[in-house]
């Protein structure tokens, strides 16, 4: 059977899809990124703002994220909840998501809908009638979210005490959805401002990914945000991490069945490291420890020592700010969390006295190559992609650069850029403290009781 | 994609809208295996990979007398085949860029792949996928280890209201049904599985008659077919398993509490829903986006969350499934407002029963999912979950293509008439899982 498919198979790979990519700026500072890809008749409109939460300070954490709830609540043209019907009625799929470093609004529609999503993002960026009777119904829709994302769920608790306690100066302290007690204070006036202050053509990028005509989309654009007012954006102030002189720990008590770990290390991003190829080689070392079920963490620490029933470790080259180049584990029922720290502390200091085999490399290598291939199956993905690198200040061109630069990393590089970042001064550690559950009996009720009692 | 492009080739020529012809879905092929599998194929030459998933009906509804075992079973597939142990299979694959992916719920159990269609890649991630499917090792080191993961991620679900919920509602619900078990199983029942029960439950789910293979990728059918008949010649022909027992109706309505340490209580609703490929399919389908399938625009969203600011996210679906899955409905909100919370979403439920919904709202209904319709079937990721459910449950070959007619036919009436006749609100089973002072009085209730 094998021989026949060699066979058949050497046909194969001759349609590659090649993707073109246009960029316009209009005269107000928005810049336009259109990717053309013809599979489907569909397209995804995306825009990004530089905003997030590490543009916020302390006292109105959140404002960011509560203001993309509210841009869904209606315009100068348009009803509350006007927006989603009138995208719904048009077959499209919507939503939006606050990050750190942006602010972000996509509609996915037939490619034959996309003024219609020009239309109401051109209107919502500067038209924004915030009112007072949906912001008090809204704000307290957000704080549902934080109650369902961190406060009742305990390894997400502990990873925003951890970040909390980990960054001194870097806004990357500060949680997405803001601390409870910024929510309850938070007010329209701050709501006001923060739109005023962040949402203008000029602090936006517009991406387009699907079957689109550039041409078209340009004169679109042109039709609909080219009319609207620039902004004096003032630039976020670096508020630069110092250089952290010790080993941090932190513990979190909280009602849990099973005890967690974070570790994280203070790393460099693009743009902010001592040499370019820094951030290649720990996003390689982070692909070595986690990249898939072959990696080193699930071979050393799930598979052999058997001490942990889950264990990631997770970096991004791609932020605004620098990060942390972070490990996080679930020990198995049994095992503690001590044995767990030295285990990965022990793969840190691996990668400090032993290089990465080749064959190690190569599966990275091969990897990423291939995943490169699989995100065109997504035009939603592929949009992420470059909004995402153009609002953190870097060219969406670098996405399409990341295989090679991470092929050019060497097994020394990664050596060095461990034993230079991944020592001890620059570790924060934090440990989820299991209190017991309530205990107390179940109540049930039969027919009738269905209204509360 | 074929379907797209000939969906957007012919947009551009005629310029007509809402011509059924353009509501067409892929073009799908199909065909048997020598020994037995069902294969469903779409050519989509634009991007050089191909994915590959194969279905077996081996759910937890196939558990028997061990909770927990299929998904067991099924996670083990992976962990050595062969002359390869765990660590081998998964460098070989990677090794090529490929993703494998095994999983398993309550009808199906799985096992995937997408790879390059690059000559070292595809053949070797189809000869892994081959030996994992016939040749599992099962070895009883492995099986430890598994089994501690299967127990740690069980203590996960215990410290989260919304996994105690669910599961609680799965069981109230389903009573005696096999669908009433929790795929994962219990820690007393995980604790119990012995490596005789695993290999029993290879030998008699994993077997050609009883798998459904589907295929989307930039090849052309007789590499298809050469694929399909790889991946199944290992596997005995074996046969389908027996139905499955039928959802008995609830008798009457019960409600839980469940005291939780939680700052919001999750609040669940269920009945026995409806199966795949049910006379009322489209009708509750359209119907129930109207009602909570529809994210922000559903009514039970505008009633919960627009108009009152209770919950984050507010929801009703059809879970469809072998037999009547669950019809679902539910919410999170802080403790306090649990009460006002469910007596919003019980009425919203019942005015739509009642009332059914407005012309207005079904227009908008269709528009959303007609409209939409190209965006179901845009990527191979979707494509292959479509094959998936369709090669499962014998839906028609035309199931995409005639999706949008379907909608299209069902009326205020017919939504109001299923409603009425499927969903009935005085015996449905209420779990609220959080903080609360008053208790309710106690009574007896079914299930317990």
């Amino acid at each position: 059977m094998r021989s026949v498919m060699i066979g058949l198979l050497l046909m194969l790979g001759l349609c590659q899809v090649q993707a073109e990519v246009v960029e316009h700026q209009l005269d107000n500072g928005m810049k336009v990124i259109i990717k053309s890809d013809r599979r489907a008749p569909i397209a995804v409109s995306q825009v990004w703002y530089k905003v997030g939460s590490s543009y916020e300070h302390g006292g109105i954490t959140g404002v960011s994220h509560v203001l993309e709830h509210m841009m869904f609540k209606g315009t100068e043209n348009l009803e509350p909840g006007e927006f989603s019907r009138i995208i719904a009625a048009n077959g499209g799929d919507e939503n939006a998501f606050t990050g750190r470093d942006y602010t972000a609004y996509f509609q996915t529609m037939s490619s034959d809908r996309l003024e219609v999503s020009f239309r109401l993002e051109a209107d919502r960026m500067r038209n924004l009638k915030l009112l007072q009777k949906e912001f008090l119904k809204e704000v307290e829709v957000v704080k549902e979210e934080r109650r369902m994302r961190t406060e009742d769920k305990p390894t997400s608790l502990t990873y925003e005490q951890f970040l909390a306690g980990a960054y001194e100066a870097s806004p990357y302290r500060i949680p997405v959805i803001g601390w409870m007690a910024d929510l309850d204070a938070l007010e329209m006036a701050d709501l006001q401002a923060w739109y005023r202050m962040w949402y203008a053509p000029n602090n936006a990028t517009l991406v387009v990914v699907g079957d689109v005509e550039p041409d078209h989309v340009i004169k679109l654009a042109e039709q609909y945000f080219a009319p609207l007012k620039p902004e004096q954006i003032a630039r976020p102030k670096p508020r630069t991490e110092p250089v952290q002189k010790g080993i941090k720990r932190f513990t979190v008590k909280a009602p849990a069945r099973q005890p967690y770990l974070i570790l994280g290390y203070k790393t460099p991003v693009i743009g902010k490291a001592d040499a370019p190829w820094e951030p290649y080689a720990l996003e390689m070392l982070a692909y070595v420890l986690d990249g898939g079920s072959s990696a080193r963490l699930t071979n050393h620490l799930i598979r052999g020592s058997k001490l942990a029933a889950s264990a990631d470790a997770s970096y991004n080259a791609f932020s605004r700010l620098s990060g942390m180049l972070t490990m996080d584990a679930v020990p198995t029922p049994g095992k503690s969390v001590e044995k767990i720290e030295t285990a990965l502390l022990e793969e840190i200091e691996r990668f400090k006295t032993e290089l990465v085999s080749e064959k190690e490399m190569e599966r990275v290598r091969n990897q990423i190559i291939a995943a490169k291939v699989f995100e065109k199956d997504s035009v939603f993905y592929q949009a992420m992609l470059i909004g995402q690198l153009e609002t953190i200040g870097l060219d969406w061109r670098l996405a399409d650069e990341y295989v090679d630069h991470l092929k050019q990393v060497t097994p020394e590089q990664i050596r060095e850029v461990a034993q230079k970042y991944l020592v001890e001064n620059n570790l924060s550690v934090a440990v989820l403290e299991p209190l017991p559950m309530e205990n107390k009996k179940t109540v049930k009720a039969a027919a009738g009781g269905r209204h509360g009692g | 994609m074929v379907g797209n492009a000939n969906f957007s080739r012919l947009l551009l020529i005629t310029g007509l809208w809402f011509t059924s012809t353009l509501f067409a879905g892929p073009q799908i092929q199909s065909w048997q295996t020598t020994n037995g599998a069902g294969v469903l194929f779409v050519e989509a030459p634009e991007i050089p990979m191909v994915d590959v998933r194969i279905v077996f009906d081996a759910g937890s509804a196939r558990d028997r007398d061990k909770p927990g075992v299929t998904s067991f079973t099924n996670s083990l597939l992976s962990e050595g085949a062969g002359e390869w142990s765990a660590q081998e299979i998964a460098e070989r694959l990677e090794h090529v860029g490929a993703q494998l992916e095994v999983g398993s719920l309550r009808d199906m159990a799985w096992v995937s792949a997408r790879t390059l269609t690059k000559l070292d890649a595809l053949s070797v991630t189809l000869e892994t996928m081959t030996k994992i499917l016939a040749e599992p090792r099962f070895d009883p080191e492995e099986i430890e280890r598994e089994r501690q993961s299967i127990l740690a991620s069980l203590l996960q679900d215990e410290q989260s209201p919304g996994s105690v919920g669910k599961k609680r509602l799965y069981e109230l619900v389903f009573g005696d049904h096999p669908y009433a078990a929790d795929p994962e199983g219990t820690r007393q029942s995980v604790k119990s599985i012995t490596r005789d029960d695993i290999i029993e439950t290879h030998k008699r789910l994993y077997v050609a008659g009883n798998a459904q293979v589907a295929i989307v990728g930039a090849i052309d059918r007789k590499q298809a077919k050469a694929i399909a008949e790889q991946l199944t010649a290992s596997l005995p022909a074996g046969e389908a398993v027996p139905p499955l027992p039928e959802v008995a109706p609830l008798q009457q309505a019960v409600t839980e509490r469940i005291p939780f340490p939680s700052s919001q209580s999750h609040l669940y609703l269920g009945q026995p829903g409806m199966r795949r490929g049910d006379p009322d399919y489209f009708t509750l389908y359209v119907g129930n986006h109207i009602l909570g399938g529809s994210g922000l625009v559903s009514l039970l969203s505008d009633e919960v969350r627009e108009k009152r600011g209770l919950s984050y996210s507010v929801y009703s679906y059809f879970l469809p499934m072998r037999q009547p899955g669950m019809f679902q409905l539910g919410l999170q909100t802080k403790n306090d407002q649990a009460d006002e919370a469910l007596r919003v979403l019980t009425d919203t439920l019942e005015r739509f029963i009642k009332e059914g919904p407005t012309e207005a709202e079904l227009k908008a209904a269709k528009q959303n999912i007609t409209g939409g319709f190209p965006l179901r079937i845009a990527s191979n990721s979707k494509i292959i979950q479509y094959l998936s459910v369709i090669g499962f449950y014998d839906l028609p070959l035309d199931y995409l293509d005639q999706f949008v007619g379907k909608v299209e036919a069902v009326t205020r009436d017919q939504i109001r008439d299923a409603f009425k006749r499927r969903i009935d609100p005085e015996r449905l089973v209420t779990i609220q899982v959080g903080r609360f002072s008053e208790p309710l009085a106690q009574t007896d209730s079914k299930g317990n």
